[in-house]
């Protein structure tokens, strides 16, 4: 238990570690630098490496946006067995559709009850 | 030869009136003082930042006329900008306060750029009175130019903080008593190649060093007290002094160079490099710089606003950011 925290914690840290280096090195936008950690993420998978990627790290997989990609291609995949090229379409959002509406929900939750503000760093 | 575009005004046209006023985060300025009015709702009690951002121009316009104690069918001419897309903060405060208006727009160079303006309408005696400057709300800007308020991104330490402020001034016939504008030199755009509009310091020195340098070289033999550039942030004015230094433009008798964008919220860490916006030299220029020049403290000062001239779309286009810097020269007999 202790040794799948600690390596969940590391390995996600070090996703974390590339999204930085992309902002600082690379100079890419936030929106870039997200955009292309779910591309890799689903890419990943595609392959087949995102699978094995979460049997070792764990939530140190699942929790960076890159796990979203995954999600993605997986969806995609599965239905796609099942109902041949339709699938592809239905299947994108059919295991990320929580995430999504969450994100949708509680977006619109905040901008109710609060008031947007400039962010002294 | 080429021209310069350095310009004297033999009538020396003289700064009669000025009114300031900021946002409740800039109280932690040094400057804080000198500000007529300090606003304790970053909205200016509007409904959005935008209408808040009309109102502080148009608060602050009132300020500057009923100060001098002038009306507003004295005067002959607004001339003012803000950054916002296609000027509607200063085109709808103008809307309110129906004189004759034209939007002025060089990004953060706005303040000197409309005051220059200013100076050649009074030159031609044409105009009596001429309303300048420029104002900037940091939310409104912010949201426009780098990343939506809500999503509190992060930025790095060459980052600069959009002032919530705004500076005006009323420029009339030479008065005794009251600073004059006595020349002034209208700056070229330059390009660096610089393309991070999170460091727009570095973007921005170039084209202040090309015109301090202009305006100085045309100029020689004056003493000054400093020359002020508008929002280089600390990280551009370290820049800025490097080229000063290696060129050897400090014989002209100029040691004291200063920075308003870095001199404003002190030695606030929080506000990373400075601060920036087209409120940020008009505030700093029309507030306490006028006023220190009002009680005598300086007699010659030089004021060097800078401006970048990028758009958020010519950014995403991968374009560079060009830059400007107009400098006015004023004195105090």
């Amino acid at each position: 238990m202790i040794v799948s925290v600690i390596i969940a914690f590391i390995v996600g840290g070090l996703v974390c570690v590339i999204g930085q280096l992309l902002f600082d090195v690379a100079k890419l936008t936030p929106a870039h630098t997200l955009s292309l950690m779910v591309v890799i993420g689903s890419v990943l998978d595609g392959f087949g490496l995102y699978e094995p990627f979460i049997d070792f790290a764990g939530a140190g997989a699942t929790i960076p946006i890159t796990s979203f990609g995954n999600s993605l291609t997986h969806g995609a995949l599965q239905e796609a067995e099942k109902h041949g090229f339709i699938g592809v379409l239905t299947g994108m959002f059919e295991v990320t559709s929580s995430g999504i509406s969450a994100a949708i929900i509680f977006g619109v939750i905040a901008a109710i009850l609060f008031k947007s503000k400039g962010k002294v760093s | 030869m080429k021209k310069t575009g350095t310009y004297q005004f033999a009538s020396k046209p003289s700064i009669v009136s000025t009114a300031v006023s900021v946002g409740p985060l800039e109280k932690v300025s040094p400057f804080h003082p000198h500000f007529d009015f300090i606003y304790e709702d970053e909205r200016i009690g509007q409904e959005t930042n935008e209408k808040g951002h009309s109102q502080l121009i148009e608060d602050t316009c009132n300020m500057a006329v009923t100060k001098g104690g002038f009306q507003l069918q004295d005067i002959d001419l607004l001339l003012a900008g803000d950054l916002v897309n296609e000027m509607t903060p200063t085109n709808f405060a103008a809307r309110q306060l129906a004189t004759p208006f034209m939007g002025m727009f060089s990004a953060c160079a706005t303040s000197v750029s409309s005051l220059i303006t200013a100076s050649f309408f009074l030159e031609t005696k044409l105009m009596d009175k001429v309303m300048f400057g420029a104002a900037s709300q940091h939310n409104a800007v912010e949201r426009q130019f780098r990343y939506p308020i809500e999503y509190g991104a992060q930025k790095p330490p060459t980052g600069q903080w959009t002032v919530t402020g705004g500076g005006y001034g009323i420029l009339s016939h030479h008065q005794t008593g009251k600073p004059y504008v006595h020349s002034a030199t209208i700056g070229q755009v330059m390009d660096c190649e610089c393309t991070d509009p999170l460091d727009m310091g570095s973007a921005m020195a170039p084209a202040a060093f090309d015109t301090i340098q202009k305006h100085l070289a045309q100029n020689k033999g004056t003493s000054y007290d400093f020359v002020m550039t508008g929002d280089l942030g600390k990280n551009g004015f370290s820049i800025l002094q490097e080229l000063i230094k290696s060129s050897g433009v400090s014989s002209y008798l100029v040691d004291n160079y200063r920075d308003a964008g870095a001199e404003f919220y002190g030695n606030e860490e929080k506000f990373l490099s400075g601060a920036s916006g087209a409120g940020c030299s008009a505030t700093v220029y029309y507030g306490p710089i006028y006023a220190e020049l009002l009680a005598g403290k300086w007699k010659k000062i030089l004021l060097v606003a800078t401006g970048a001239l990028l758009s958020p779309l010519s950014f995403q286009q991968g374009e560079t950011i060009p830059c400007i810097a107009h400098a006015v020269e004023l004195s105090m007999e």
